[in-house]
């Protein structure tokens, strides 16, 4: 770095030198006013009603020269100004590229001192988080390569500023991410997360999360640098922030295959991981729920692993601890364990998740987590006549059914619950559940629901005597099926479990009938 | 002599006539007799052949009957040695399946699907999950312990740093505080700590001695109504006094320095 001369100590020297020192006088005024000019402007900035104004006094180009100054101070200050603009609004981060302002910054990021690093990665990260396409200009004019390296400095700060703007640049997609890879980002991001430093740790696991977000190599290759066994230390530290994002990168990695989530879970997080959901920053519970759903989705064996350290009473907890869009992940997390296999269902059963999903159902409104709720219903009830019949004493087919025929419904909540009502009502041989819902039902339903009653009527004399006295035989009666459908085989196969004038009595207009025969009747 | 000889004249003649009667006679029956007398022969050839066929008939009859007694007594041990040979493999057949019933029972019911584990796996899971809610419960307790404590040291602490600021509020024999108004039955809890604040002269603080000031109150035990190692809080001797003690008079070396 150059020696910058101080103008002020030359004010001391003799007076036979006045002109010279009024030579100096000028461009130390002119040195105060460019650095007053700049902080003035870092500090409007960072208000965001001023940033129009200053945007349509053209403050860019002002901007762009400065960042050239002699002064460093004035660069750095400059160059955080440009950044809190370009943090702001789109059309700036846009006018930055177009200045083609970002190849000086990459060239001096090599070059300069830290405080100068981290503003320039600052205005980086600020243009690349619009938008993939000014995430493109910024790797293109070969910012990646510059970050990396600032990653390899001692300064935590720039450390950090490097890899937030690297994670922004991943977070767009997958080729994005790909580049920030292939420069190198990912072992140097790793030791990051062994600094001292909390915010340093926070922004690489962030960093890292939205790598291995977008397709199963890039994970591969953050498993490959030994990121999972740091991860996986981190998670009992207090801070709230980190565990989010610590917890949000494992999630990442172990969506994409079984292989991954396996790694995950060898890393033996587990145990831990579920003490964490008592934690009292929601996101961090979110985050755990996320990845157990993502761990489980793959295999029996592992939902296994996480049903058995008891993962299902603390998830089913959380659920009623939290609300609204929260919850999702939990749901469908229930619904994925269910779905393996008739033990882990009746697991799920056992750690009383069916009133917990009943809650679920009656409380939210939006209709995608209603949507969530009726399909792990669905997956929950759908296995044998036990797991039906947990279904029906929460009394939920007729709510599942009622979500069916609702016509605000959307069409996806529609189609699951339908499919879940029909899967459970194939293996549901609990009457008095059925019972309800052979009233204002469509024929469709109606159908596997009196196919229900027909297998289990002809064996059971208690259920036929109850099937009477609360009125099911009448209704049955008052059914019109076409002769020769399903539904008339199974009505007449109910029929034929009664004496004849019981089924008479019940059917429509005997009264009717009864009258005509008084009529016709001769004393004799 | 005459008569005789026309006797026999006529005996011959008769007898011519009888002679030529009887061969006109015999030749016309001669095809008759030769038929019937050719009926006699043949009918006794016929008897002859016949007892010689029945002859023969009945010897192959009774060799026939020997030959077949004998084959089928040979096949009927045969069909003996079958039904007994198939007798005894569905004897086998049978105990097998009994055997291979009993062993897939059991190998189904052991490995498959085993009830008794299925059960106890499901107990145990309840209990688990039991354990599991109660432990995160004394954690989650725990945690909310620790941080109500934390946050309690630091509230204490600023009150205690705030008493040192406002040292000068204490009340005097002759002039009660502001914290202490006559009309109030016990002095307020401010007066209380000013009375406890160790006053210090205010010098140029080192960052390591201002840090060492805030830095210090603060123990992990949560019991902190007396024990606050703050080095501005008296001994807990002088605690219920209501002396303030009075720093040394003239000591110059504490001057105010900037």
């Amino acid at each position: 770095m150059q020696h910058i001369p101080d103008y002020t100590v030359l004010l001391d020297l003799s007076r036979s030198q006045t002109v010279f020192l009024s030579v100096f006088a000028v461009f130390e005024q002119y040195q105060k006013s460019r650095m007053q000019f700049v902080q003035t402007v870092a500090d409007l900035a960072s208000r965001p009603q001023n940033i129009e104004m200053l945007q349509n006094a053209g403050v860019m180009s002002m901007l762009r020269p400065l960042m050239l100054d002699v002064v460093p101070s004035i660069q750095q200050t400059a160059a955080l100004a440009l950044g809190r603009l370009a943090d702001h609004s789109d059309d700036l981060a846009e006018a930055v590229v177009k200045e083609d302002i970002l190849p000086q910054l990459v060239h001096s990021l090599a070059s300069q001192n830290r405080f100068y690093k981290k503003a320039a990665a600052f205005v980086l990260r600020a243009v690349a988080k619009h938008s993939p396409e000014l995430s493109q200009a910024v790797v293109a004019c070969g910012g990646v390569d510059a970050l990396v390296l600032c990653l390899e400095e001692f300064d935590p700060g720039v450390k950090e500023a490097a890899a937030w703007a690297l994670g922004f640049i991943a977070r767009h997609n997958a080729l994005l991410s790909q580049s920030v890879v292939d420069a190198g980002a990912v072992p140097l991001l790793v030791l990051c997360l062994l600094e001292p430093e909390m915010a340093l740790k926070r922004i690489a696991a962030s960093t890292l999360s939205d790598i291995s977000k977008h397709t199963p190599e890039l994970a591969q290759t953050v498993v490959d640098c030994g990121a999972i066994a740091h991860l996986a230390q981190m998670i009992l530290n207090p801070d709230a922030k980190l565990k989010r994002q610590v917890f949000s990168a494992l999630s990442q990695i172990s969506k994409h295959s079984v292989s991954l989530a396996e790694m995950v879970i060898e890393a033996e997080i587990f145990p831990a991981a579920v003490a964490c959901l008592r934690d009292p920053d929601e996101y961090v519970r979110k985050n755990v729920t996320t990845l157990m759903r993502e761990v489980v989705k793959h295999t029996p064996e592992l939902s296994q692993v996480i049903v058995n350290c008891g993962g299902m009473a603390a998830v089913i907890d959380y659920l009623g601890n939290c609300r609204g869009n929260l919850r999702l992940p939990a749901i469908m997390m229930l619904g994925y364990v269910a779905a393996h296999s008739e033990n882990l269902a009746m697991a799920v059963i056992l750690s009383k998740g069916v009133p917990q999903l009943a809650l679920c159902l009656s409380e939210e409104s939006e209709h995608h987590i209603k949507a969530a709720t009726a399909w792990s219903i669905g997956q929950i009830g759908h296995h044998t006549p036990e797991h039906a019949k947990a279904v029906a004493t929460a009394h939920l087919l007729p709510k599942l059914l009622e979500l069916y025929m609702d016509a605000n419904s959307s069409e996806d909540l529609q189609a699951k619950s339908k499919k879940a009502l029909k899967s459970v009502l194939q293996k549901c041989t609990y009457l008095p559940g059925l019972e309800p819902l052979l009233y204002d039902v469509p024929s469709n339903i109606l159908k596997h629901v009196v196919c229900q009653f027909s297998k289990v009527l002809p064996h059971d004399s208690k259920a036929r005597r109850l099937f009477v006295t609360s009125g099911g035989l009448k209704k049955l009666q008052e059914i019109e099926a076409e002769p020769g459908s399903l539904l008339q085989e199974h009505i007449n196969a109910i029929n034929s479990c009664f004496p004849e004038e019981i089924v008479r009595y019940y059917s429509p207009g005997y009264s009717e009938v009864l009258l005509e025969r008084l009529e016709n009747y001769q004393p004799a | 002599d005459m008569a005789e000889l026309l006797k026999i004249k006529s005996e011959a003649e008769d007898f011519q006539s009888e002679y030529f009667y009887r061969n006109s006679q015999a030749e016309e029956k001669r095809q008759k007799e030769n038929q019937a007398a050719t009926q006699i022969q043949s009918w006794f050839r016929a008897c002859k052949v016949r007892a010689y066929f029945s002859h023969l008939h009945k010897k192959a009859v009774i060799i026939q009957k020997i030959w077949r007694g004998f084959t089928a007594r040979a096949r009927f041990r045969q069909m003996v040695k079958a039904a007994y040979f198939i007798m005894k493999m569905n004897f086998y057949e049978e105990m097998a399946v009994r055997i291979q019933r009993r062993w897939r029972g059991f190998f189904v019911r052991k490995y498959i699907h085993n009830f008794y584990a299925r059960k106890s796996y499901l107990e145990g899971l309840f209990r688990k999950n039991e354990l599991v809610r109660r432990e995160l419960d004394e954690l989650e307790e725990l945690q909310k312990r620790e941080r109500d404590c934390l946050e309690m040291v630091k509230e204490q602490t600023a009150k205690v740093y705030q008493a040192y600021r406002l040292h000068h509020l204490l009340s005097t024999k002759q002039c009660p505080g502001v914290f202490n108004s006559p009309f109030r039955s016990a002095p307020h809890e401010m007066e209380q700590l000013l009375r406890q604040v160790k006053y210090q002269a205010p010098t140029r603080l080192a960052p390591g001695g201002r840090a060492c000031l805030l830095g210090m109150p603060g123990p992990a035990a949560p019991s902190f109504s007396g024990t606050l190692g703050s080095p501005w809080i008296k001994t807990t001797q002088t605690r219920c006094s209501s002396r303030p003690i009075l720093p040394p008079i003239g000591s110059k070396k504490q001057q105010v320095r900037w």
